[in-house]
């Protein structure tokens, strides 16, 4: 299926960005990555999250790399010896998450627990209590609308961040700059 | 073989995790680093919403003509961990530009150093 | 880039139709996918385009940095102020059906000015964020 096809390619775009030198190409394959993803979302029938993460992690994401690229420059050192303790604390991990993962439920079973709980509740009476047939934005918006508001916090607070750090005085680049 | 067939979503998520910690370890490069952490959230969408799709139904969406639907709760959870995840990234963005400014590189064992010789 | 005359005529013949589609994403949030997110996104992402096009001086004229700045604060007010009309029409916080004689009515107008407010705030966030980059690489000495 198509599915397998684009996960594949989606682990061999990562395996060549970890391996890559030039930061211009390593960003560009994340935003390749970032697409392959949004495709594989969309074919995992979550159109609101592919659109998102097409929107953001492809578009917003790669601008912002390049933008902080252009600025800092583009080529990284060459590790100077082999990482062979990241490497084995990577797979260690990896091991544990495994052994972790052998109690998820086989791939799209309808008895699995999530869809037994909540769900079927969310998806009968949410275009009766809030006349939208879109489940998703009735139950982002209106069932647990805390964390929207939330989440709308946070993109604010990282804009105030980011204009509090990249803030220029009235004064050229050098003139002590160390605030 | 139908272990794999039928957890192959799952396998591959691994595989994205695993290399995304990896590259935030073994990377000295702070760009590179934030590139790996990039990799690392975008494999766990792909862990929680791969269990929520359902062989034969569709989005979401309610219409005429489908009564099998895929579990929303994912969905959304995901929808603000992606946004959360580009405002992270652009708060450290803006930090790497200004230890760029303040170091003159964006190596971690450079900086370390510069920091060590000034102690 | 402003000399490239594919680029020119180009951007002038798809801004406007991203920025409907921007829109069109926001509105139909309710019937389709799409939301305050993804709109607030496509919008900023117009912007983005107009300014790579046509120079950072003719974006910071369309939309100067000061609107952006203040977009950035009412879209959060916007979404708080929707959940103290809920407390003043004399339900909780951030209920939805004391807002219309009927409770889906009053759910569907809270979800409206809901994602409004999201889509008021991210648009503005992600274009001060293109700004706060690229300005900062202007002042090293380069147009």
């Amino acid at each position: 299926m198509i599915i397998y096809v684009l996960l594949t390619t989606m682990a061999v775009t990562v395996v060549a960005l970890a391996r890559l030198q030039n930061l211009f190409a390593a960003v560009v394959l994340f935003s390749v990555y970032s697409f392959l993803m949004a495709t594989v979302l969309f074919a995992l029938d979550a159109v609101d999250v592919a659109m998102t993460e097409a929107a953001v992690g492809a578009g917003v994401s790669t601008v912002l790399l390049l933008g902080a690229l252009y600025l800092v420059g583009g080529m990284e050192a060459k590790p100077l010896a082999r990482p062979l303790l990241p490497l084995v604390v990577s797979v260690a991990a990896g091991g544990v998450l495994a052994y972790g993962m052998q109690g998820l439920p086989a791939f799209s079973d309808p008895q699995a627990p999530m869809h037994t709980h909540v769900a079927p509740r969310y998806l009968e009476q949410a275009p009766k209590e809030t006349g939208v047939p879109n489940v998703v934005t009735a139950v982002l918006a209106s069932y647990r609308s805390f964390d929207t508001l939330g989440e709308t916090l946070v993109v604010f607070t990282a804009g105030a961040g980011v204009i509090a750090l990249l803030r220029r005085r009235r004064k050229r680049k050098g003139a002590g700059d160390a605030r | 073989m139908s272990v794999i067939a039928a957890h192959y979503a799952y396998w591959i998520t691994l595989a994205l995790m695993v290399a995304g910690i990896y590259i935030v370890i073994a990377r000295g490069n702070l760009l590179k680093k934030l590139i790996g952490l990039a990799v690392l959230q975008s494999s766990v969408y792909l862990l929680y919403i791969a269990p929520g799709k359902l062989i034969g139904g569709t989005a979401p969406i309610i219409a005429q003509g489908h009564s099998v639907y895929s579990n929303p709760l994912p969905h959304v959870l995901i929808l603000t961990a992606i946004v959360v995840g580009v405002a992270t990234l652009a708060l450290g963005l803006a930090l790497v530009v200004r230890i760029r400014e303040a170091y003159g590189t964006i190596e971690e064992d450079e900086i370390l150093a510069q920091d060590r010789a000034e102690e | 880039m402003r000399d490239d005359l594919v680029l020119r005529v180009v951007a002038k013949l798809l801004i406007p139709f991203m920025l409907v589609f921007a829109l069109y994403v926001q509105f139909h949030g309710d019937y389709g996918p799409g939301g305050g997110f993804q709109a607030g996104v496509i919008a900023a992402a117009a912007i983005v385009f107009y300014a790579i096009t046509f120079g950072l001086a003719a974006a910071q004229r369309l939309v100067p940095e000061r609107i952006v700045e203040r977009l950035l604060a009412a879209g959060v007010l916007l979404y708080a102020g929707v959940g103290v009309a809920g407390l003043a029409l004399g339900g909780n916080y951030l209920d939805y059906f004391v807002l219309a004689a009927d409770p889906a009515h009053g759910q569907h107008r809270g979800i409206f000015w809901v994602e409004a407010g999201v889509g008021i705030t991210v648009a503005a966030v992600m274009l001060k964020l293109f700004y706060m980059f690229v300005a900062r690489g202007r002042d090293a000495g380069d147009a």
